[in-house]
């Protein structure tokens, strides 16, 4: 049995044939650099880019490697034959080979760009003096793939480097990919958790506890007193010994606030938090359910109910009295 | 009355010194806390070298130990770190206060630096390192996993109560806002500077902790404040008034629990601020009649209204009142937050509010009173556990 191919999508064959009239045609013909190579852009470009390598600007230095004279910087090759300042920030209308692909591969959907390799190989160096050109020739346009940026398609160009006698200087392979921007997925209910909260040996009981959806009260085995949250000692006998009392789960409530901000993605803006003192007579932080803040008043009267927020956390929350859970 | 604590009025603030306020130094945290120090001690005219003590908050996250290896600062005879941030935030003068009187150290500093609102903002919910398994942090058990994830929602639920008891209104709130926009407005380091709001403006903000307003709550700042403590005596022969510490006391109250103390009898009343002024009053041997102004920690604008109760400026339930007759206005009974407040000027933690106290009593403030400031109030933030500070003039 063959599985389908995982990374590639099928496409309508009549686009692919126009995508592949592209292949070995022309996107820019032979285009000259602006200046000639010279010595004060690669003054610029040696401090620019912090390089320690005297052969681009100290003649000497340079014979003594056996040149003629300064050489320019390998990588400068792209530079010689840019378009310039005021082409970048103000491009005119954009025509040609290059546009029409752009526009063909934004027809299947593929409108946004990411460079992803360059392979530049340097035959000669060049020297001031010297004038470069470039053209660029379509060399792949890959099948559409799944990536990490979305679906699209890896197109290959190769540009040539020639000095004014037409002798290539540098080649560079340049591969961008040009794919459709994935969909955000639509926003589904809250999947991060609750803030947990960390166990330790004085309350372990009450997270237990609650679990089972039981609400536990710790209580003072010598002298009765209950206590909430737990703690190891009795405040009223200093007592060690404990036990627990389950609460019946009515209460009233003594406080609240309506939560807005921050917005915490285990929780719906906005949500109730209340302070609600049980009828045993501790009070409890909680979570108050199917109740509007506008109908919220001190001392009403409210009843247990629990949220098994996730696998490993089970919280009491309270809603209307009048409704059993 | 007269004072009654060994240590009052025996050290002084001598020097305060600040970086800029601002939602992004562009600096680190170390800078920040190295130049506001450097700055307090040019303020003071004491040299770095003589620096001999720190005291800081637990909250800090610049050591001493680092700023004292940034600055040159050959040895210390004196570190020390109080816990509860905002809340504890006038006890590092006690304690340097205690250092001073008690000859443990000469020099003291004091500061606060932080990039709270580029770096980690305290309104945006508990730190990842604030879910450990240990008793410091166990609180949070208790409220994180329902969503009370910030100190305005914390307090919120305090604000709620005292307005169902005494018939408080947002609106009473705003009205503190409102002012501490009106002093920030003409206060250049204010972050608010030239800024001001209106009550319809406080009423229309976002709800954050309904019933906490945007407009409520402190802002969140980049910077660092620096505060020089020395003896009475040395401070006399330095360039600025001296600012004697003349109370500085900390309170913790009943079942007291960081910042949500939900199970004691009443939430809207704070036994640990009410611990606190007792103590103030009877060793600076003052009471609230003898206070000519105040900063109160106004991270929260309900809590400003209760500590004007709590520390005795009103009954409870009146501070609304009080607020509305313009007590806290400049030519006021009581100038309150003249400097903006953490509303109007920065969050430091309250220490830049400490600074203006300082100012006060030199007559130096941007919106200083036409009367006589002899005695000024400084608290922490509030319930947590507790922490203020009466500076007095030197007469
Ligand atoms: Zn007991």
């Amino acid at each position: 049995m063959s599985a389908p191919a995982a990374d590639s999508t099928a496409t309508d064959p009549a686009y692919e044939q126009r995508l592949a009239a592209f292949v070995g045609t022309e996107l820019q013909p032979p285009t000259p650099g602006p200046d000639p190579v010279n010595v004060p852009m690669i003054r610029h470009w040696v401090e620019a880019m912090e390089l320690t390598n005297p052969v681009h600007l100290d003649a000497d230095a340079a014979r003594a490697t056996g040149r003629a004279d300064v050489v320019a910087p390998a990588a400068m090759v792209q530079a010689w034959v840019m378009r310039g300042y005021a082409a970048t920030v103000r491009p005119t209308a954009s025509a040609g080979r290059f546009q029409e692909l752009v526009d063909l591969l934004a027809e299947g959907g593929y409108t946004s760009v990411v460079a992803t390799d360059s392979d530049l190989e340097i035959l000669r160096e060049l020297v001031p003096g010297d004038r470069v050109s470039v053209e660029e020739v379509v060399e792949e346009i890959g099948p559409e793939k799944r990536t990490g940026l979305g679906v699209g398609r890896f197109v290959t160009t190769l540009k040539t480097y020639r000095d004014a006698e037409g002798e290539v200087v540098a080649t560079q392979r340049w591969r961008t990919l040009r794919f459709r921007p994935q969909e955000k997925p639509a926003p589904a209910e809250p999947t991060a958790v609750r803030p947990r909260p960390a166990i330790n040996r004085d309350n372990a009981f009450w997270f237990d506890a609650a679990r089972e959806h039981r609400l536990v009260v710790q209580r003072c085995s010598d002298c009765g007193a209950l206590r909430h949250p737990p703690g190891p000692m009795c405040p009223e006998c200093r007592s060690l010994a404990w036990d627990t009392v389950t609460a019946g789960g009515e209460a009233v409530l003594y406080s609240w606030v309506v939560a807005h901000h921050p917005r915490h993605p285990a929780f719906e803006s906005p949500y109730l938090v209340a302070v609600v003192e049980l009828a045993e007579g501790t009070r409890l932080i909680t979570n108050l359910v199917d109740l509007d803040a506008a109908d919220l008043e001190v001392g009403m009267p409210l009843r247990l109910r629990w949220l098994d927020a996730d696998p490993d956390l089970t919280l009491p929350v309270f809603g209307p009295a009048d409704q059993e859970d | 009355m007269s004072p009654t604590s060994g240590f009052s009025r025996q050290a002084a603030i001598a020097g305060i010194g600040a970086t800029e306020f601002s939602k992004d130094s562009g600096r680190s945290e170390w800078r920040l806390a190295c130049e506001s120090v450097l700055a307090a001690l040019a303020d003071a005219q004491i040299g770095v070298e003589e620096v001999d003590g720190f005291a800081l908050f637990t909250m800090e996250t610049n050591p001493e130990i680092a700023v004292a290896r940034a600055l040159g600062i050959p040895e210390l005879t004196f570190f020390s770190r109080i816990p509860h941030g905002g809340g504890g935030a006038c006890a590092p003068v006690q304690q340097a206060a205690l250092a001073v009187a008690s000859g443990v150290a000469d020099v003291v500093v004091v500061y606060r630096a932080f990039n709270e609102r580029s770096g980690h903002r305290f309104g945006q919910g508990p730190p990842s390192f604030a879910y450990v398994h240990n008793t410091d942090q166990e609180y949070r058990n208790w409220i994180n996993p329902y969503g009370l994830l910030t100190p305005a929602a914390q307090e919120a639920f305090l604000a709620r109560r005292y307005m169902h008891k005494y018939g408080a209104t947002s609106a009473d709130f705003g009205a503190v806002s409102v002012l501490s926009r009106k002093y920030a407005a003409s206060n250049p380091k204010a972050w608010f500077y030239q800024r001001p709001i209106t009550i319809e403006d406080h009423q229309s903000s976002p709800m954050i902790a309904d019933p906490m307003r945007l407009l409520d709550c402190c802002q969140e700042s980049d910077g660092g404040q620096a505060l020089v403590i020395v003896s009475a005596e040395r401070a006399r022969d330095l360039p600025h008034r001296p600012a004697l510490i003349s109370g500085a006391a900390q309170g913790v109250g009943p079942q007291q629990i960081s910042m949500s103390s939900y199970y004691r009898d009443d939430i809207d009343a704070m036994p640990e601020v009410e611990l606190v002024a007792q103590q103030l009053w009877r060793q600076a041997g003052l009471g609230p009649q003898e206070i000519d102004a105040a900063i109160l920690y106004d991270a929260f604008t309900p809590m400003l209204l209760l500590q004007l109760e709590e520390y005795g400026f009103c009954e409870r339930g009146e501070a609304k009142d009080l607020i509305a007759s313009g007590a806290l206005e400049i030519d006021g009974r009581l100038p309150v937050n003249t400097h903006g407040g953490q509303l109007g000027e920065a969050y430091i933690h309250g220490v830049n509010g400490i600074a203006e106290a300082v100012r006060l009593i030199r007559g130096t403030s941007v919106n200083q009173p036409a009367k006589s400031i002899d005695n000024v109030l400084v608290t922490g933030g509030s319930p947590v556990p507790h922490s203020a500070l009466v500076l007095s003039a030197d007469h």
